[in-house]
Parts: C-alpha cells; sequence; structure tokens
C-alpha cells in the first residue's frame, strides 16, 4: 500500500528538501516506520512512548487519526497523509 | 535576534478588526507570504475553537484546509497573531510552550498579540519565540512594500 506523505518544512531536513513522500504500510505505524527506513529521525518528531506526539494532529486524508485509532489507523493505497502541528495559547 | 516585523497597514488593520470583531473572545488568525520570503501577504481570520477569552485554539478542519492551501501555492505562515482580551499584548507561559512545539514542524512566525483590554485604545506588539525565549521584536508598518526599507541606510536603493 503506498500513500503520500506531505512533509512539513522543518522536518524536511530528513527527506533531502522533499514537501511529500511516498512511504507503505497497512497502518499509519507501518507507513512512518517505513518513513524511518528511509528518513531516519523522522520517527522521533511524530512518535513518543509509542503513540503520537499530543501537539502533533495526524490526517489520513480528511480523518483525523486521533479518532481512528492513532497510530493503529488504517490506511489505503493512495491515501495522503498530513502532519498539522497544533496551534493554540491563550492568556493563562 | 535583531529582526523587524515589516507589515502593511492595512494587515494591521485586518487583525484589529478581528479582535475587536471577536471580543471579549480571544481571536486568532494567521498572515501567509511566499515561501522564504518573510512578508506577510495573505490575510487569514481564523475561527477559534475554544470560544473563550483565556484561550484560542484553531478550528481542526479549517486549520487542516488552510494548511493544504498554503502548501500548495508554496507560502508559509509569517504572522501567526491572536488577541488577549483582559491582560496585556504579552505571550503567555502557554503560548510559548505551543510555539516551541510548532517550531518542531514550521519556521517559526513572528507573533503579533493584540490586546482588547482598552475598549479606545489597543496594543499591537510582536515577538519571536524561540527555545522557549521570548523577545519583543519592532513592527514596522508600511503603506506597501514597495517603498519599504530594505537595506542598510548608508546603501542608497536602486531606482
Amino acid at each position: 500500500m503506498a500513500v503520500t506523505v506531505s512533509i512539513p518544512t522543518i522536518l524536511r531536513t530528513h527527506t533531502g528538501g522533499e514537501k511529500s513522500v511516498e512511504a507503505s504500510g497497512n497502518t499509519l505505524a507501518e507507513v512512518i516506520d517505513d518513513l524511518e527506513s528511509r528518513h531516519s529521525g523522522l520517527k522521533a518528531r511524530l512518535v513518543k512512548d509509542g503513540s503520537l506526539h499530543r501537539f502533533v494532529n495526524v490526517y489520513v486524508n480528511d480523518e483525523d487519526v486521533r479518532f481512528a485509532g492513532g497510530l493503529d489507523a488504517k490506511v489505503s493505497d493512495g491515501d495522503n497523509v498530513t502532519i498539522l502541528p497544533a496551534v493554540a495559547g491563550g492568556m493563562r | 535576534m535583531g529582526t523587524v516585523l515589516v507589515i502593511r497597514q492595512d494587515l494591521v488593520d485586518a487583525m484589529v478588526a478581528h479582535a475587536r470583531r471577536d471580543h471579549p473572545d480571544e481571536a486568532c488568525g494567521l498572515i501567509a507570504g511566499p515561501e522564504g520570503s518573510d512578508r506577510p501577504e495573505r490575510f487569514i481570520p481564523m475561527l477559534n475553537a475554544a470560544r473563550s477569552p483565556t484561550f484560542y485554539e484553531f478550528d481542526q478542519d479549517e486549520w487542516l484546509r488552510v494548511y493544504r492551501d498554503l502548501q500548495a501555492a508554496d507560502e508559509e505562515i509569517v504572522v501567526v497573531y491572536h488577541s488577549h482580551t483582559a491582560t496585556e499584548a504579552y505571550p503567555s507561559r502557554t503560548d510559548v510552550g505551543i510555539a516551541d512545539h510548532y517550531a518542531m514542524f514550521l519556521p517559526s512566525p513572528h507573533y503579533v498579540l493584540i490586546s482588547t483590554r482598552d475598549p479606545e485604545q489597543h496594543e499591537l506588539r510582536s515577538y519571536r519565540i524561540v527555545e522557549g525565549v521570548v523577545t519583543e521584536e519592532p513592527v514596522e508598518v508600511v503603506e506597501s512594500y514597495m517603498f519599504a526599507h530594505t537595506g542598510a541606510d548608508d546603501i542608497p536603493d536602486c531606482r
């Protein structure tokens, strides 16, 4: 299963400047492991202690994986994976 | 760090108007520009999904859509702005924490804070937030980037 992963600007240091890269796997976890095998260092930016960092949201197509099993979320051929940093704050 | 935010008057007016409109809730949004330009051009007011006077949070669906548009257009986020409705225009501890996480993924933007606590006189200030350190920077408001100061004083601009 080949999916396209869009890479945020700062993480492109791991992908030789590529904005998006191909990866394969049946679940998000497998996709991330596959990415890591070719773009070392990416996994640590996304995963901590076996789950996704809480300040990053990952979408498979238009679905937030948080509501689809997290790292166990299923992916299918041709899916788009987007890594979206959380943006929030306030006066406190 | 010796940085400065150079920004058009109409974009400043748009941020202030958004902050006033959403008061007493916090308002938030972005200004995008061409990748690597450091030039704010496209005003993108965002929903505050928290609808709170003390907290803001991008609406995730809207943010995903905006983010994909930015990537497709080779734009980046130059300014992230939000309002404080009862305190001064200075980043809170929460703002600093979020900025550090954000910087792991996207280039650090200019953080613009607008205080609307005074109904007559707003306060607008800009900051860099790098590794937990907040540094205020001057804001240079211009009518157009075409005539904005771009070089050192002793080098005449080309005409």
